[in-house]
């Protein structure tokens, strides 16, 4: 009888236990989480008329991460469309035209480990500082370490407009052309 | 109840009480070390001595440390470093002895794997040791994301970035250990909790684990001999210590240990107050900033060797080799076929073997401090596929040794 009952008693200690473990792993999980302030600041609008500069490289802020812009000159895009580049498939698909000319738009971190390349005007390039990869003026992907070009934030056009942090089927499409991953 | 009898003195009544007695004879004089060691056994106790500088400079750091990413920068390099009298004691302690602790480390886990102290009854002993390695590791990481500069900011998001596990793509863990998409005040307190309490618990737990897995198995000696411990401790009880082959632990054998632990500790201040720039990367005296990664950023020394095996390769590849470098040194014990448990030099290839991986780790500690381009990416891959070939033939070589007899 005696033994029963402790039978019963550590059976019954196990299974609060277990329950209460399960539920406080949870509950730590969760304060880690990042916090709705966080999530809920993560929406950019660029006003692409602002950057009038050919050549130049514009940065701005989407959750607290650089995002570049440069306005290609022609001459850039008479080079991206050109059949001697090697990159032409990519190039295109990455390239986002709107208020009257190509853009660059994409976040400005390596996709290697994380740092931000430094922008080469003379050579309308990317090099990384960190592990030395390279990208070309579209964000793509020229020199490892770098697996693949710059993700591209999720966008929704608004007229001249580019709302960073929301999805549009566009965007969708360029993640189907394994352009970006999906950063939506 | 036990029976108590009145106190003939202090000694006698707290002996009553908490059996003093026993514990002194249990932990001290009648805990037996072999005779025929050198100067690299007492690593072990410079390692708990410079714990303990860690632990006493960290916990008056604390007191003037403010875990805020507008504060914490200053609160180091001016409060701590300006305004608090002798501050920069503290920090420069801290930040020597977190440098010094990984030189102490490798050359405490090289005189082990020469010696053949991790395996026959020792493996418990490596395999604790190793997880103090792991635990020291997240220790240096956490606690140089603390001053908030720049490099704290950018190796926080370079080494959090490693959790997106390369074509795996888990964005969302490496948002989830930031606490944010980008490293941030979430990232900084919790980072700080772990540097300051966790961590240092679990430093403390696996210590005494390390010591507890010393006790049956004993400590190794410099010539692998196979030391009855009862008989040689029977022979040092009835009065032939010089024919005994073992001394006891304190104050015999304490003795030689903390004389080797002053000489440390007058190099050690030495350094503290002469010689410290070695510990504090210039960088780091540049406020964290995100929009601008700084020129070079790359890991302190005790890193630069799994380091410069990560960067050599491509992303995936990179990630699995990082990982083999990172985990393979705790199957040491279960790699090594031989049944030597005798100083490499009496093991034939492993002698060779051990000494070549000194050779490519340090090798790869110099190429991973010089920059990735060229010669130095293509020589420092070449140090990273010698690194694994050693691990891949390790087995093979030790199954081929044969059995040492006699010395």
């Amino acid at each position: 009888m005696g033994k029963d009952r402790r039978w019963f008693m550590g059976k019954a200690f196990g299974a609060v236990a277990t329950v209460g473990a399960v539920a406080s792993l949870y509950g730590m999980k969760k304060t880690w989480d990042p916090l709705a302030s966080v999530t809920a600041a993560g929406f950019t609008t660029l006003d692409m008329t602002k950057y009038k500069k050919y050549n130049h490289l514009y940065i701005e802020q989407w959750r607290g991460k650089p995002i570049f812009i440069i306005r290609k000159s022609p001459k850039m895009v008479k080079e991206m469309n050109s059949s001697s580049n090697k990159y032409k498939k990519q190039d295109e698909d990455r390239d986002i035209f709107i208020a009257g000319s190509h853009f660059l738009v994409c976040i400005g971190i390596c996709t290697h480990l994380g740092c931000i390349p430094n922008y080469r005007p003379q050579d309308d390039n990317f090099l990384c500082p960190c592990h030395g990869a390279m990208y070309d003026f579209s964000g793509e992907v020229t020199k490892p370490p770098a697996p693949r070009g710059f993700d591209i934030p999720p966008f929704k056009r608004e007229g001249n407009k580019l709302v960073l942090g929301l999805d549009s089927p566009e965007y969708q499409k360029l993640v189907k052309e394994h352009a970006t991953l999906n950063k939506a | 109840m036990a029976h108590f009898t009145k106190a003939t003195s202090v000694h006698d009544w707290v002996n009553q009480r908490l059996g003093i007695d026993t514990l002194r004879r249990v932990l001290a004089t009648e805990y037996w070390i072999p005779k025929n060691i050198n100067f690299l056994w007492a690593m072990g106790m410079v390692l708990a001595v410079t714990f303990a500088l860690l632990f006493i400079s960290g916990l008056f750091l604390l007191m003037y440390y403010q875990p805020n990413t507008h504060l914490a920068f200053d609160s180091v390099n001016d409060i701590i470093m300006r305004q608090v009298p002798y501050g920069w004691l503290f920090r420069d302690t801290h930040a020597v002895a977190a440098s010094l602790v990984f030189l102490i480390i490798y050359i405490h886990m090289f005189t082990g794997i020469y010696y053949g102290s991790y395996k026959n009854g020792r493996e418990m002993i490596w395999i604790s040791g190793m997880l103090l390695y792991v635990t020291f590791s997240a220790e240096a990481f956490s606690g140089y994301m603390l001053p908030w500069g720049q490099l704290s900011y950018w190796a926080g998001t370079v080494i959090t970035d490693l959790f997106s596990l390369g074509s795996l793509h888990t964005a969302g863990l490496v948002e989830w250990i930031r606490g944010g998409y980008t490293p941030g005040q979430a990232f900084l307190s919790r980072f700080f909790a772990l540097h300051v309490v966790l961590l240092p618990l679990a430093v403390i737990g696996l210590i005494g684990l390390h010591f507890g897995a010393l006790r049956i198995p004993h400590v190794n000696n410099q010539d692998g001999e196979e030391i009855d411990f009862e008989a040689e401790a029977k022979k040092y009880k009835s009065g032939d210590k010089k024919g005994s082959k073992v001394i006891a632990f304190s104050n015999d054998f304490m003795s030689k240990d903390l004389f080797i632990v002053s000489i440390y500790l007058i190099f050690f201040f030495y350094l503290v107050i002469f010689h410290n720039g070695f510990a504090l990367d210039p960088i780091n005296f540049v406020p964290a900033d995100p929009m601008h990664t700084p020129a070079s950023v790359e890991p302190e020394w005790y890193f630069l060797w799994s380091y410069d095996i990560l960067r050599g390769f491509s992303k995936n590849p990179g990630l699995i080799a990082f990982a083999f470098a990172q985990g393979i040194f705790f199957f040491l014990p279960f790699l090594d076929r031989s049944p030597n448990a005798t100083p490499a030099s009496k093991r034939g290839i492993f002698f060779i073997w051990f000494w070549l991986l000194v050779i490519d780790m340090t090798a790869l500690t110099i190429m991973g401090k010089l920059p990735p381009e060229g010669g130095y990416r293509t020589t420092g891959i070449v140090f990273a596929y010698i690194f694994i070939g050693l691990w891949i033939v390790f087995p093979f070589i030790t199954k081929l040794e044969k059995k040492v007899t006699g010395r």
